[in-house]
């Protein structure tokens, strides 16, 4: 969770810098989730994201040099420079990659859950989205997919109460239990606190236990909160959200409430912090430093790769 | 038809070239593949061999000369033929190779006439001045068929297109690959094939389940004949020439709509037997289009037999690697004098093309009157 | 022996073949299973392959051409069957922002094996929804391969290919070409993609037509033959990767150019054709290419209208004479 604060600070300073361009999505607040989910995993299942994505490709494992290169646009990037911000992909461990067309990637993790299924593998298919895909069709006929085919799929949906500045309440009908959504589909479906990794974790465990015995699609709902704007051209609040509100959900960020907790039940010391927080900075420096030393990718390979 | 002799363009960078030596005089009779002139390219000294037969009616550039490629250096053509409409237009030289494919840049013949870039092109080859042509097109431009009156008389199209079959394309690149950079030169001799054919009846009679052909002798012949000459198995590498060590001899298969030249690898270990059932297999498969590319290509020696369709002889194109190719025809009764009586005897008559940067003219002789000794010895293969 | 089929006897042929060779390769669609196909393309299928290899779907075009291309990434081989391409239009962004992306915005770690096939073009009196030539919109995009086969011999031939093919292939059929008959070559062969072929050979004018429009370029070469013009028609049946090296060879020899397709004239695929022809062979071309294309309008009801809003071989008689310049 550290890291992936720490790294994203630095994404917005070099963003600020201009050597991060288009757009760019910070997670910033909205840590416990992906930390706590993807550490509920096998190495062999399947992650996808949307473009909100750092987050949950640095959670997988990636390489934060190589993460920190494709933000650059270098050739040493995770996708050679040809992503970005919205499209990291490491296929090597099995994150199949952040999607920007809102609610566009659901049906590819249930075509992956059904290549599983085909094949008779044990693998799970976890599916991060915001809540803004909710109402979408794309959405909703991949529910309904899921449910009828029996896939082995977990659809996780982080509810961080805004769609850019549409607050859910506005967006989506069943807003008040946005799970609801897939019940309808005889999906089941449950709710937990997403700024407590440690909850999150154990309702994420249970979830893929029960996807990976029953093969049966699973709906879940992290309540979460984005610390920033919703994206690097926006301010952390305005006409949509008052910075009262951002300042009130800031007092449960989730870093601090683990950092509260460990130390209340006496599993890491001060120091302990101290030294973690030092390693951290080391490995985002690291980061900046290979991106910034790393080649562009040379302008004759824009065209390879569009066909095998 | 009059026919143009250009300055050719033999390899990718050669640019012009240098008539170093006509051999023929204005005014002689020159047969297609008759050496008409030497030509140095930027790499070598080589023989330009005529295309059409005729009369070679002009000879436009004089020895020592340079021209670019593509220059028109001589007329070929029937004695009275007019030539004046293709004297007018030398054609350009050939472009070099682009993305566009034409003559982009050329500036219009004439300032004033309307024509279509068709026209401008054809104008530009035949030298036609577009000022004297008057157009039917749309606001009078000049089309294609306000030319034909000055275009070359075409030949009449009772012709009937077919489009190329890829057997036809890659016939198509094989055969020009060879013939226009491998200086092939041609030495012919006649066989006694008496034996040969005394074998080939025996066999015959035997009912064997694999009989003997004129062929099996023609290879069995060939390998003897090529391993007491190794210099013909070879081929011309750029820097050095290539000897094989292993005698693979291609057998040219007529099909139905083009050719197809299995290979009989390592002609040079096998008995008349081995060469007998492997070679009947092969071409058997290769009738039925049955064979994978390794069993097409790579032939270090060559061989096309047209006895059958009572070809006297004629002379074979090389195929690399190959350096050379044995053109075989019909197995003819000729009187032949014995002791002193007059006696029918049998005769077939053999053309040697041989890739001059690799075989002199010596040594195809040896190579022949080897292989034709084995052959009058036919019991021996 | 070359034997005699329909377009939909090829078709299912040739699926048939690649899911008994491939169990990687399944169908999924609306109806392709109890249905047996909107079109009878995978008749008997379920008896053989049973329902895990071919998959009926809800009406959601969206969702099921997503998750197919899901099980693409996931190391299947799907073959989609869009029961028309008029409904591929609610897939259009999977198609586009997924099927064809992915393998480019991976820096080439995932690929896409995906084949989304149906009829497209016109049928009889369908209306403005059901008949409509939607090829151009795919053409567009680069990460597709788009093919239109024409004769039974063609589909069997390309479907092949197009399934044994790492990147997404859009295949359109169409409707009307079904019940065609042909000759076909012996058992599994493939034909590439990205190969045109000259389907009949001639000098004096070139007609390019490609699926449904091929037949009537033959009728209208035939018909030219009487006046004792010789027309060569050549079909790229590859749409994307257009194989120029043909039509420009076949461009050059005759200097005179038509093109005929079904669908729009505004920005439609003709447009390029003659655009690519122009850069290669413009200076053998003895006047402008001229396009037979549909009317610029939603495909009327009557049939009357419908009649005037396809291309028919009078009106590709009237180009071939038009570039020819005679009247
Ligand atoms: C189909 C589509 N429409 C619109 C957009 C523009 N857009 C980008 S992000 C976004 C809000 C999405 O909100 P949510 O799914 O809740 O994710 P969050 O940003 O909160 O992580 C919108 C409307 C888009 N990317 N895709």
């Amino acid at each position: 969770m550290l890291l992936i604060r720490r790294f994203e600070e630095r994404t917005a300073e070099m963003y600020a810098l201009g050597k991060i361009g288009g757009f760019c999505h910070l997670y910033i607040g909205e840590e416990a989730v992906a930390v706590g989910a993807v550490d509920a995993l096998q190495p062999d299942d399947y992650v996808f994201s949307a473009y909100r994505d750092h987050g949950h490709c640095l959670a997988r494992g990636s390489d934060p040099k190589r993460v920190m290169a494709e933000l650059f646009g270098r050739a040493t990037g995770l996708c050679k420079g040809k992503g970005g911000s919205m499209h990291l992909v490491d296929a090597a461990r099995r994150f199949l990659g952040g999607y920007a067309i809102v609610g566009g990637h659901l049906p590819l993790a249930a075509g992956v859950a059904f290549a599983v299924k085909y094949r008779g593998g044990g693998q799970v298919v976890l599916c991060f989205f915001g809540e803004g895909a909710v109402p979408s069709g794309a959405c909703h006929e991949t529910l309904n997919l899921a449910a009828l085919w029996g896939l082995p799929v977990l659809f996780l949906c982080e509810n961080n109460r805004y769609g850019m500045g549409t607050p859910v309440e506005r967006a989506v009908a069943l807003y008040s239990d946005v799970a609801q959504n897939a019940a309808a589909y005889g999906i089941e479906a449950g709710r937990v606190d997403g700024m407590d990794v440690v909850a999150v974790r154990d309702a994420v465990g249970k979830a893929v236990e029960q996807v990976r015995t029953r093969q049966r699609p699973y709906f879940l709902e992290a309540v979460t909160y984005r610390f920033l704007g919703h994206s690097m051209a926006d301010p952390a609040h305005g006409h949509y959200r008052t910075k009262a509100e951002v300042d009130e959900a800031k007092k449960r960020d989730p870093l601090l409430l683990l950092r509260t907790r460990m130390l209340s039940e006496r599993l890491a010391t001060e120091d302990d912090f101290k030294r973690i927080e030092q390693e951290v900075a080391q490995v985002v420096r690291e980061a900046v430093e290979f991106a910034d030393a790393s080649p562009v990718p040379p302008v004759t390979a824009l065209e390879d790769g569009v066909y095998i | 038809m009059a026919s143009r002799v250009i300055m050719p363009k033999l390899t990718d960078s050669m640019e012009e070239g240098v008539v170093v030596k006509w051999r023929k005089a204005e005014g002689e009779r020159v047969e297609s593949g008759d050496v008409l002139a030497e030509i140095e390219t930027d790499k070598a000294v080589m023989d330009l061999e005529a295309f059409a037969s005729g009369t070679l009616l002009k000879i436009l550039v004089p020895e020592g000369t340079t021209v670019p490629s593509g220059t028109l250096i001589g007329v070929i053509g029937e004695s009275e033929e007019d030539i004046k409409d293709i004297l007018r237009g030398s054609p350009p030289p050939i472009p070099p190779p682009s993305e566009v494919e034409g003559k982009g840049g050329g500036a219009a013949p004439s300032a004033e006439a309307l024509a279509s870039p068709r026209v401008r092109t054809l104008a530009r080859e035949h030298g036609i001045d577009l000022k004297t042509v008057k157009g039917t097109g749309p606001g009078g431009r000049i089309v294609e068929r306000d030319l034909e009156p000055f275009l070359l008389k075409k030949e009449q199209s009772t012709v009937r297109e077919i489009p190329l079959t890829q057997m036809r394309k890659a016939i198509v690149r094989m055969t020009t690959q060879s013939k226009a950079p491998v200086p092939h030169f041609y030495v012919t001799i006649d066989a006694d094939m008496a034996e040969g054919l005394r074998m080939v009846e025996e066999s015959k009679k035997a009912a064997t389940p694999f009989p003997l052909s004129i062929n099996h002798l023609l290879i069995a012949a060939s390998a003897r004949a090529l391993k007491q000459h190794p210099g013909l198995n070879a081929s011309f590498a750029g820097e050095t020439i290539r000897i094989f060590s292993s005698i693979d001899i291609g057998i040219a298969v007529a099909l139905e709509d083009g050719l197809i030249v299995p290979v009989l690898r390592d002609c040079g270990s096998k008995t008349l037997e081995q060469i007998v059932e492997a070679e009947r297999s092969l071409v058997a498969r290769a009738r039925q289009r049955d064979l994978t590319p390794e069993e097409y290509t790579g032939a270090t020696f060559l061989i096309s037999n047209l006895g059958k369709f009572d070809v006297e002889s004629f002379s074979a194109v090389i195929l690399p690697p190959a350096a050379a190719a044995l053109a075989v025809g019909s197995v003819r009764e000729v009187p032949v004098v014995r002791d002193g009586k007059v006696e029918v005897g049998h005769r077939m008559t053999l053309t040697l093309s041989c890739d001059h940067r690799v075989i002199d003219g010596a040594v195809a002789a040896q190579f022949l009157q080897t292989f034709k000794q084995a052959l009058v010895r036919a019991r021996d293969l | 022996m070359p034997t005699k089929v329909t377009y939909r006897e090829a078709l299912n042929q040739a699926l048939k073949e690649e899911m008994q060779r491939d169990d990687r390769v399944f169908l999924i669609g609306e109806d392709v299973a109890y249905y047996q196909g909107a079109f009878k393309v995978s008749k008997g299928f379920l008896e053989e392959f049973g329902s895990r290899r071919v998959v009926d779907t809800p009406i959601t075009e969206l969702g099921f051409t997503g998750l197919a291309i899901g099980a693409a990434m996931g190391g299947l081989r799907p073959v989609v069957e869009v029961m028309t391409f008029n409904f591929a239009i609610l897939a259009m962004d999977q198609i586009v922002n997924n099927a064809a992306k992915i393998r480019y915005m991976s820096g080439g770690q995932l690929s896409v094996p995906i084949v989304i096939r149906g009829p497209g073009s016109a049928a009889h009196q369908l209306g403005a929804q059901h008949s409509q030539s939607l090829e151009a919109w795919f053409c567009h995009v680069p990460g597709l391969k788009v093919v239109a086969p024409a004769t039974p011999h063609d589909a069997k031939g390309l479907i092949k290919s197009a399934i044994r093919d790492e990147n997404p292939v859009i295949f359109i059929e169409a409707q009307l070409l079904y019940p065609m008959q042909g000759e076909i070559g012996d058992g599994d062969y493939t034909i590439p993609l990205g190969i045109a072929e000259v389907k009949r050979a001639g000098t004096d004018v070139t007609l390019i037509a490609y699926s449904k429009m091929l037949l009537v370029a033959l009728e209208a070469a035939e018909k030219l033959a009487q006046e004792g013009i010789q027309a060569e028609v050549v079909d790229p049946r590859t749409l994307r990767p257009l194989d120029l090296t043909t039509l420009a060879a076949s461009a050059k020899k005759t200097g005179k150019v038509v093109i005929v397709e079904e669908g729009w004239p505004f920005a439609g695929l003709g447009a390029q054709i003659a655009e690519s022809l122009y850069r290669r062979v413009f200076d053998y071309l003895d006047g402008p290419i001229v396009r037979v294309t549909g009317r610029d309008a939603p495909m009327p009801y009557a049939r009357n209208l419908e009649d005037a809003a396809i291309p028919d071989v009078d009106q590709v008689v009237a180009a071939a004479r038009q570039v020819l310049y005679r009247r």
